[in-house]
């Protein structure tokens, strides 16, 4: 075997371990399978009724912002992950092992699609009993949940590097709300990016995750008729937008994160 | 040439300097005990003979492999058990080793059968396929040192295997690495318990504040340091001082003593005769004595004698300090 191979070999043996701990350790499944229900039903029931957009439902269009951010919500779990291992002492079992020095990394962030894809299921199964629906056939909508799952699995990349510089799972989870509030708040989500004032306004316009939300709701459908189309060239070609930023991360922090891995300590 | 070879190594954090200048020679198939207290430099010598650290300066060789230009030749050559036992707690005992074998590149089917050999060898059997959540200290720290073995490395490193185990589980310990060197394995061990050393090592280096204080076999330390300690705590404070001359005269004078707890230490040779001299002598003089006893040299005795210091943090602090 290459040890491209080798490294996929690797990558495998530590996917599986993960695995094995999401089935051992079922609260975290609990609030991975719990927080999307309730994130669903409170923006959808708090905000939906209480704010208008010309010419349709708010809380369809709020679907798509909130699947958004539980997905990358999600990727807190790879760098809490990794923090943990640190902690522990198995990262330096695995750190003076002769594997793959990515393995444990591409195996953390592989094993970690899992929990996406379980919220983004609960999600869509919530929203579906609260009136959401997808209006633009199931083949577009297969593309929209696979952008979502890509654009997390490039995101838990960066918080793959964040876990390895942080000493604990506790300081990873508010370092995590330090990066991915105001990402996933200064965006398209839950107003339009048209509705926010000057800077507030280009930031949300050019931030990836306002394009992976307006994707979402293309492809979802999810678009009323005479909403006013947007003007920035990201959102304008958001699917576009959003796979090159899913590259663009993908080839800055995964060489990151396994050059920190290298070293770690 | 030594299968372990370490020529000045420092590595500096920050203002500390964790090693300063350490030469570490192992031949192949033997022990080598590193000993020292706590902060003495033990760990990030293994870490750096490990590939986990890179040093400030100096260089080093495992099994021909140079640490820092090809660490990944080292790994392969090498088991490691850290001082706290780097096991997944979620994963099953067979679990962790089978993954570890894995990763060892063993295969599939080796890998299991490799690692149910090593939870009959350790022990484990009937705990094999429980999580090691549940597992007792001890339990862990085996499965550790088992994980250091799937491979079967030419080369192991164990830091403090046996620092948190209860005497019972610390003798069956040395049993198993006594085991493992029959076999040809070159092992480095690190400890704080002179004792451990004495009981395992070929060859033993004493280190304080990342330097190297003391070189030798375990019978040429223990002829440095002297042999047995009599400890004397006598009921008054008054009689310190009386019990004190009495004790310099066996001892030829060194003689410890901590007047609030009114204890008296001193080496003494002369075995049991000597020892029913001293009582002799301290109940004629009719000194009360409210506890009396000889014991092994410690650690503590080692510092004391070759730097004329108490060990920083001794061996009153083991008691804390949990190695899983
Ligand atoms: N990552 C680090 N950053 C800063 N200082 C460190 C680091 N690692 C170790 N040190 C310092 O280096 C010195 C040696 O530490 P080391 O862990 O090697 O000691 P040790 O002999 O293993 O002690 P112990 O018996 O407590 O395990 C200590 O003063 C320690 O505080
Ligand atoms: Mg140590």
């Amino acid at each position: 075997m290459n040890s491209l191979m080798w490294a996929a070999h690797d990558s495998h043996v530590i996917a599986k371990r993960n695995v094995i701990k999401i089935r051992r350790v079922p609260e975290v499944l609990m609030f991975v399978l719990i927080s999307p229900i309730m994130f669903v039903l409170l923006f959808a029931y708090v905000f939906g009724n209480s704010i208008d957009i010309p010419g349709g439902s708010y809380r369809e269009f709020l679907i798509g912002g909130i699947f958004a951010q539980t997905v990358i919500f999600g990727a807190t779990f790879t760098g809490a992950g990794l923090a943990d291992d640190m902690q522990k002492g198995i990262m330096d079992r695995f750190r003076a092992l002769p594997m793959s020095r990515a393995a444990v990394l591409v195996g953390r962030t592989a094993s970690d699609v899992i929990y996406n894809v379980l919220s983004l299921l609960i999600m869509a199964l919530t929203g579906l009993l609260v009136g959401w629906r997808i209006n633009e056939g199931l083949v577009s909508a297969a593309l929209g949940f696979a952008l979502l799952l890509a654009f997390a699995y490039a995101f838990s990349w960066v918080m793959a590097y964040v876990g390895l510089l942080v000493p604990s799972v506790e300081v990873i989870n508010n370092a995590s709300f330090v990066v991915i509030f105001p990402l996933t708040f200064v965006a398209n989500t839950f107003v339009p990016a048209e509705n926010l004032p000057g800077v507030l306004r280009t930031f949300a316009e050019w931030n990836p995750v306002s394009a992976v939300t307006q994707a979402a709701r293309e492809l979802f459908g999810n678009i009323p008729p005479g909403t006013p189309e947007p003007t920035a060239w990201p959102l304008e070609n958001a699917v576009l937008y959003t796979i090159i930023w899913i590259f663009v991360i993908i080839a800055i922090f995964a060489p990151l994160s396994v050059n920190r891995y290298r070293k770690a300590r | 040439m030594s299968t372990i070879e370490a020529t000045g190594l420092v590595k500096h954090y920050g203002e500390v300097k964790a090693l300063d200048g350490l030469d570490l020679f192992v031949p192949e198939g033997t022990i080598l005990g590193l000993l020292g207290p706590n902060g003495a430099g033990k760990t990030t010598a293994v870490n750096i003979l490990t590939t986990l650290i890179r040093p400030t300066a100096g260089a080093a060789t495992v099994a021909g492999a140079d640490v820092v230009k090809s660490p990944g030749k080292v790994r392969k050559r090498i088991g490691l058990s850290g001082q706290f036992a780097a096991v997944d707690e979620n994963l099953t005992g067979f679990e962790n080793l089978d993954m570890i074998g894995r990763l060892y590149r063993l295969g599939r089917d080796s890998a299991r059968v490799r690692a149910r050999e090593l939870l009959e060898r350790f022990d484990l059997t009937e705990a094999g396929d429980r999580p090691v959540k549940t597992y007792s200290g001890g339990m862990r720290r085996r499965l550790d040192l088992a994980g250091a073995i799937v491979a079967e490395p030419p080369v192991l490193f164990l830091d403090e295997p046996t620092t948190g185990l209860d005497p019972r589980s610390r003798t069956e310990m040395w049993g198993v690495i006594r085991d493992l060197v029959g076999k040809g394995t070159t092992l480095l061990l690190t400890t704080q318990y002179l004792e451990e050393a004495d009981q395992l090592a070929d060859d033993i280096v004493v280190i304080d504040h990342g330097r190297e204080i003391a070189h030798g076999t375990a019978d040429e330390l223990k002829a440095m340091i002297g042999g047995e300690r009599i400890e004397v705590t006598v009921t008054t404070t008054d009689a310190v001082a009386q019990a004190r001359d009495i004790l310099a005269t066996f001892s030829g004078g060194e003689v410890q003593v901590n007047e609030r707890s009114r204890k008296l230490i001193a080496p003494m040779s002369g075995g049991s005769v000597e020892f029913r001299h001293v009582l002799r002598d301290l109940e004629a003089a009719g000194i009360a004595v409210y506890d009396v006893g000889m014991r092994r040299p410690t650690l503590d005795d080692v510092f004391l004698t070759l730097t004329g210091d108490v060990a920083e943090s001794g061996l009153d602090s083991q008691e804390e300090k949990v190695g899983v």
